[in-house]
């Protein structure tokens, strides 16, 4: 699709003007950008990125049908960040974004891990990798925890391989598909230092910070309007005290961990209404989430049995 | 003698756009497109050596083109043809084939008429290189 339009570049004139405004308008980027800001909450370091990596991309699609610039940038990108703080996501948002600009031809999203890419016995790797790389053509390729391709403790691991596969592609199909790794940054870091190929081939870093305490309750308010439940006021300041205590025990994981109390919540609710309620119970009783929902949560007696019992084994 | 056989093969040999055009065709019908070639040109030849699998769940006809370009070096003086399978439950079953590779040289394909049990006739076709 790509070729056609470059064919007929060459064969129409070559505008003398562009505007700027109207072609930000009509690739429809503005919706994937206003989609962006809508759906997701906080992340606005993120967001700011991936308005300059659009603006960056427009520019150079207008220099291009002006006959300015003839190399497709290099659109390979890393994520980097906590669990839980929407990398997926926003590669998805990503994917949408470039297809629309043109710099992709489908736009879809391939999502992959090392299991995915490495193989178990010599001679696997390569054509696993080519399987995956084939199915990402016309898309972007999203390696989450891409750190574990590589595994310095072994020299024989098969991750090499596949990074080698990758690079690659990553050179030599760049108008074919976009790359994007994905982990958590000190990790990548490592990754990065110990692989300076993909440094090299990569031109944008982001990152995406940890959620503030207000951002992740408005994401639970956000996740539950969508699956029309309903805090309680006493529930949401019992919420409020979750989502401080939660933050200072381990595995973390940010909106995740947000997701999931919202599911044992409503196992909570469910179960509650399951053995008090004698006789008819109304929409509004079906949808709203009680204080005792929230504070039966392990979370305010200290954390997960296992880690309690750790902690008073160590006092 | 340039051999008939598939979709297309009475036009000139496709080029590697309209290839890709016909692949882009292919998948937007979700078939499977696979690679298959042969040094047999023979007519009743029907199953030549596959070329990998069946190329399931791709969006993107730079996948296919990647592995024609792939089995292209490694037999440059074979046949190799495309051919798309229809998955869809009562059809199962190839729905288009054509070819996107030829030798320099191709052979000639040679008719033997055997008169059998009276004036009978038997037809027989070899490749002659």
């Amino acid at each position: 699709m790509k070729d056609d339009a470059m064919d007929a570049d060459t064969e129409t004139p070559r505008p003398e003007t562009v505007d700027l405004k109207a072609e930000y308008e009509a690739s429809g980027v503005r919706e994937i950008l206003d989609e962006l800001d809508r759906e997701l909450i906080g992340l606005a370091p993120v967001k700011a990125r991936i308005r300059e990596t659009a603006a960056l991309l427009l520019v150079e699609r207008a220099r291009k049908s002006m006959g300015l610039s003839h190399e497709t940038p290099t659109l390979h990108m890393s994520f980097t960040g906590n669990p839980g703080t929407g990398k997926t996501t926003v590669a998805m948002k990503m994917a949408g974004l470039l297809h629309r600009l043109g710099y992709v031809r489908k736009g879809h999203l391939v999502s992959v891990t090392r299991d995915d890419l490495v193989g178990q016995y010599i001679g696997h790797t390569a054509p696993k990798t080519k399987e995956v790389l084939k199915k990402a053509m016309g898309g972007v390729l999203f390696i989450d925890e891409a750190y574990y391709l590589y595994r310095p403790d072994n020299e024989r691991d098969y991750g090499q391989e596949a990074i080698e596969i990758l690079l690659q592609v990553m050179e030599n199909n760049r108008d074919d598909l976009v790359v994007i790794l994905a982990g958590y940054a000190d990790r990548m870091e490592n990754f990065f230092s110990s692989n300076p190929g993909f440094r090299s081939r990569i031109a944008h870093h982001i990152e995406f910070p940890d959620y503030s305490d207000d951002e992740l309750l408005r994401i639970a308010k956000h996740m539950m309007d969508e699956q029309n439940y309903a805090l309680s006021p006493e529930a949401e300041a019992a919420f409020v005290d979750y989502i401080g205590l939660r933050r200072t025990q381990p595995h973390f994981a940010n909106a995740r961990s947000i997701r999931n109390a919202f599911d044992r919540a409503r196992l909570r609710q469910a179960n509650r209404l399951f053995t008090e309620a004698a006789g008819a119970l109304d929409g509004a009783a079906l949808s709203l989430i009680d204080e005792r929902d929230i504070r039966a949560s392990r979370v305010f007696r200290g954390g997960l049995d296992s880690e309690v019992a750790r902690k008073e084994a160590g006092q | 003698m340039r051999i008939t056989q598939g979709c297309f093969s009475f036009l000139p040999d496709l080029d590697d756009t309209q290839i890709t055009a016909q692949v882009e065709y292919c998948l937007s019908r979700d078939w499977a497109v696979g690679v298959e070639y042969t040094y047999d040109p023979h007519p009743r030849n029907t199953y030549w050596e596959m070329w990998g699998h069946p190329m399931f769940d791709l969006k993107d006809a730079k996948g296919v083109m990647m592995e024609l370009e792939a089995c292209r070096k490694a037999h440059p003086e074979a046949y190799i043809r495309l051919v798309a399978f229809d998955s869809t439950r009562g059809f199962e079953t190839v729905t288009m084939s054509f070819i996107v590779n030829r030798p320099n040289d191709e052979p000639a394909i040679r008719m033997v008429r055997t008169e059998v049990d009276g004036r009978s006739i038997r037809y027989t076709h070899s490749v002659l290189r």
